[in-house]
Order: structure tokens, then sequence, then C-alpha cells
């Protein structure tokens, strides 16, 4: 419990000193304990000022990051609009947390062939990958993988499966 | 000369058998395809059969049965001794036109001799006789050699009974890289994993098969050779690594990377070495195949807006669409001549296989199924072993060119998918 208490001030200790806009890369020890913003409470009385987009706590403290999957139609790899700023979001989370790395996973449903499904899950990651970066993600942040067909979230056999499974999504992982 | 290659893959496999140490689910086969000009051909009889383990001529009659291109003839009441000439009026009055008798006798040792001849009844002649000294285990190989012999003396063209098959079984969230015989028995694992195992191609000698993992959490090729086990990895670029063939010389390999950014094939040799980019497309480039003489490739592009099967040379440079109508257009694989292309396509929303006779461009759909994928090329050149769907569950099937060979491999336990024939051996 102690250990919880602890971790909760320091992460609102860094949260606070990370809104003071003059201090160049902050003094934060980057190595905080991951396990330390995973407790953090979201409604911390001092995330009013801090950059609600800047550290890895914030993949679950703010709302605009909780959406990670972008949905595409079929034999479709272009990022239609409704998903402008849920990566928008995404790409300034990125930029402004340099520990944070993205794996953006393409994935088709299940018609056709297995190999073309793979290429097409791939350019469905690139075009979201693309679009974090076109959002200022740093290039070394974001890397772009393809699941194909192979590993289907929804196992159903309808178009409502299908739409399920024409999805890329955002993997974090802490750096 | 009579050699019993098939005996030394049986030998292997049961070898992999004993080291993965799993039970197996066997690979069952409906047969479905009923030729209207089938060859008629007395039913085999061997005499002396319970001195083996199996039975020879059950071997052989569905061998027959399953290449579609033989009609079996009861001989009822006809006598048939091996060594003596068969009645042959008797057969011809029932129809056939050749009939093959065998008889088993206790042999040196533990041995048995087996002796078989094939006799034309319309023209009243011996065509071949043999004499083979095998183990009393051996009835499978001996019968699938016996069908060998009888479908190319009297077809003029090789048998498939000798071959093998890969391809990779799912069950559960466990994926197995399958080899069997040509028929689906003697099914053991090369390899069991977690993740996905998928676009399985053989070496042209047979002695070696490529394949896609994602054991590392993304696609990555590796080769095993089957002498040793070993496998190795063949690329492992940033991004995607896949869509492996080999080169009819064996020397290298087409695949598809997107180290680059998007899928594009590239050239590598079989050691991994010797990397370098054959298309720049703005688009996808994928599934490469080549021409039996190595010269070009065909491959699938979505460069003109939909996936269509181009071909190019193994030098580079332009490529020319081969595909033009419908929408979606997949996975190319040529016949051992070269002249027929397949490939998937999809009309009204059903993945079908389809053939093209690159001369006259002209196309067939050969199957009436939804979900077919992965064709692969028996070494015969005209028989197609392709993955679809059944019942929901993935199924193997199996078409020739000609229609007059249908088949249907199934695994009550899992799903079956990704097959690819292994070529004769060499």
């Amino acid at each position: 419990m102690k250990k919880l208490a602890v971790a909760a001030s320091l992460a609102a200790l860094l949260a606070a000193c990370s809104t003071a806009p003059t201090t160049p890369a902050p003094v934060q020890p980057a190595a905080t304990p991951a396990a330390a913003s995973d407790i953090a409470p979201a409604s911390q009385p001092t995330a009013v000022t801090a950059d609600p987009f800047k550290g890895f706590d914030k993949l679950d403290s703010n709302p605009a990051l909780a959406k990670r999957s972008v949905y595409f139609d079929f034999d479709k790899y272009d990022v239609k609009d409704e998903y402008t700023e849920l990566l928008a979001n995404h790409a300034k989370f990125l930029k402004a947390t340099g520990e944070a790395k993205v794996l953006v996973q393409g994935n088709t449903d299940e018609r056709g062939s297995r190999e073309y499904n793979l290429a097409l899950g791939q350019k469905r990651a690139e075009a979201v990958s693309n679009n974090l970066k076109l959002g200022g993600a740093p290039e070394a942040q974001v890397e772009a993988v393809s699941l194909g067909k192979e590993k289907p979230k929804a196992q159903g056999h309808d178009e409502a499966a299908w739409a399920e499974n024409r999805r890329a999504d955002l993997v974090y992982s802490q750096k | 000369m009579m050699k019993f290659r098939h005996l030394l893959t049986v030998i292997v496999t049961l070898g992999l058998a004993c080291l993965a140490g799993v039970s197996q689910a066997q690979l069952t086969v409906e047969i479905s395809g009923a030729g209207s000009s089938r060859y008629p051909i007395g039913e085999p009889s061997f005499a002396g059969e319970a001195l083996m383990k199996g039975s020879v001529t059950e071997v052989i009659r569905k061998d027959l049965d399953m290449s579609g291109m033989f009609r079996q003839i009861d001989g009822g009441n006809l006598l048939a001794v091996e060594g003596q000439a068969p009645d042959y009026n008797g057969w011809r009055g029932r129809g056939a036109n050749a009939v093959l008798i065998g008889g088993i006798t206790q042999g040196q040792g533990d041995l048995v001799d087996v002796r078989f001849h094939l006799y034309d009844v319309a023209a009243g002649t011996e065509l071949f006789g043999y004499k083979k000294s095998v183990r009393p285990d051996q009835s499978r190989v001996l019968g699938h050699y016996i069908a060998n012999l009888v479908y190319e003396k009297l077809l003029g063209m090789p048998g498939l009974f000798a071959t093998n098959i890969a391809y990779v079984e799912k069950n559960g969230s466990q994926f197995r890289l399958m080899m069997s015989d040509f028929d689906g028995e003697n099914a053991v694992p090369m390899l069991i994993s977690r993740e996905p195992i998928m676009s399985l191609t053989w070496s042209p000698d047979g002695q070696s098969i490529a394949y896609v993992s994602f054991d590392k959490k993304k696609p990555i090729i590796y080769i095993r050779r089957l002498a040793n086990s070993f496998h190795t990895v063949l690329a492992n670029y940033k991004g995607s690594n896949s869509a492996p063939v080999w080169s009819p010389d064996g020397h290298r390999l087409a695949i598809v990377l997107t180290r680059d950014g998007l899928s594009q094939i590239y050239l590598i040799n079989s050691d991994g070495s010797g990397l370098r980019r054959l298309t720049s497309s703005s688009g996808i480039d994928t599934e490469p195949v080549f021409t039996p003489d190595g010269s070009q490739i065909y491959f699938t592009s979505d460069r003109g807006g939909s996936p269509q099967i181009y071909r190019m040379s193994v030098n580079g440079g332009g490529a020319q669409r081969v595909t033009f109508s419908g929408a979606y257009n997949v996975t190319p694989r040529l016949s051992a001549d070269g002249k027929t292309l397949v490939y998937i396509s999809r009309n009204d929303g059903r993945f079908q296989l389809t053939m093209m006779d690159l001369a006259t461009q002209q196309t067939q759909v050969l199957t009436d199924s939804a979900k077919d994928e992965s064709p692969s090329f028996a070494p015969d050149g005209r028989t197609i072993l392709y993955a679809t769907e059944v019942g929901g569950r993935g199924v193997l099937s199996v078409v020739s060119t000609d229609g007059r060979t249908r088949y249907r491999l199934n695994n009550r336990a899992g799903d079956v998918r990704e097959p690819a024939w292994r070529p004769f051996e060499k």
C-alpha cells in the first residue's frame, strides 16, 4: 500500500514538472518503474495543467488515446477520414512521449489469398503508420507489421466478423 | 531397375513421427470425381495376400480409384492364377482392356516374394511381369509402387502414388507443418508451433521445404532440410518476409519483403546471400512463381487498381498483365510444361480455382466451391492440390486440369490448409 502511495505521488510529481514549458527535457528519471504509471490514478489534481499526451501513463489516463483500432473497407487500405483525430492524438502522444513505441499490426478478413492478405495487412499498417508520422510521430517509434488473415480477432464467417478483422491495431510498448 | 525410393521416405517420416512423439489424426479420402472415359481394368487380384500385413490389392484399388482415370471391373469367377495367362475372352466379355494378376509367396528369411503381371486383354499379350522381395509390412509401399507401374504403362503418364504432400494443420491454437503420403496416410509433423505457419514450397529436388512462420511474432522465411531436420532462416528483414518460391535450378528463391515499405519481390540465393530487389511498383507485388525455364516470373500485383496476375523477366524490367477478367485474380501457379496457369479468381464473391491455357488465353473455373486457396501442381503437371472450406472447416481438395481426377482429403480433427505437393525425387 505504501509503495502505491509513493508511486502515485511520484507520478504526480513527474506530471507536475513536465508542465513547465521552459523545462527542456526535464530530468525525468525515464526509468520510473513502469508499474508506477500503471497505478497512477487518472484523476490527479495536477493532470489539469499537465500535457495530456506526455508520459507513457497517459495511455491509460487520457481518453483521447483509448481507441487504438482503425477499420478498413474490403480490399482497401486507405485510412478513412473518421480516424483522422484518433491518429492525430496518437501521433501527438508519440511525439511527446519519447519512450513510447508503437507496433502497428495490419489485419484482413479471411477471404482470398493468404499471401495477398499478408501484403494487404502490411499496406494497412503502413497507411496507419504513415498517418502517425505525418502527424509528427518520430519514425523510430513506429513499426508496421502485418498479420494478414492469420490471427483473426473475430472468429465468425459473416460480414460482421470480416468487418471487425479488416483492422489495424496500435500496440504500444515502452522503450 | 526397380527402386523403392518411396521406402526411404517412409523410413524418414516414421523416424520423424517417433521424434515428435504425438498421436496422429489421419486425413480421410472422399472420392467425388468420375470421368466419363475411364480406362476399364480388371480388378487386381493377388493370391497369398495373407502373408503380408495389410492388403496390397486394396492399396492398388484405392490408388486407381483416386486417380479417377480407371473403371475397375469385377472378374467374377474368372480364374486368376499368377504365372498363367488370364482368360482373355472372359475379360473381354466383361469389358476390361487390361488386367493385373499377382501372387505372394514366402521368400527368403523374413521376406515375401511378390510376383505380378499386367496383361493387355484386347491384344492377348503380357505388358510386364516383375518379382519383388519385400518385408511383410510393406504392403502400402508395394501397392503404390505397383499402381504407379500400371498407371504409367496404360496411360503413358507418371503416376503420383509414391509422392508426398506437405500442408499445415491447425488444431485449436496449434499449428503443425505436416508431411504425408499423397493420399494423406502416414501424416507426421515436421514442425509444431503456437504461431501461424504458411506458404510452404518445395525445392525442385524435393529435399528441402521453405515456409513462413510467425514464430517471432512476424513473418520470417525458413528453410528446412528433410535429411537432417535442420531449419535455417532464409530471410528475416525488417517488416514481413514471405511468399518464398524456388527457382527451377534450386539455386535461388523469389521472396517478398516489405523492408523498403511495400510488399515487393526480391531474389535471394538459397543460402540467404545475394539479395536483390526485382520489382519497384507503388503497390503490392507478391506471390511470385518462376516459369519452368526459369526466365520469367508470374506474380500478383495491384498496380492496376485491383489484384491481377502479371509476368516479368527474372532480370527485371517491365511487366505484362496476364489476367483481365474480374477484379480479383491471385496466387498464380504454373504447370511443369509452362503451358497452363492456375490461380484463384473471385466470381460473384466466390474464390475459385481457375485455369488459363496460356496459348489461347482461354479460362475455365475448375471448382464449384467458394473459398479456394493456395493451389499446388502435382509433379505430373495435370493434377492440382488446393485448400478450400467445407462446412466451415479447411480441407484439401484435388482436381485435374481435365476434371477427371477429383477427391478430397479431410481431417476431422482440425483445419488443413497451405498444401504443397512434393516434386518427384531426383
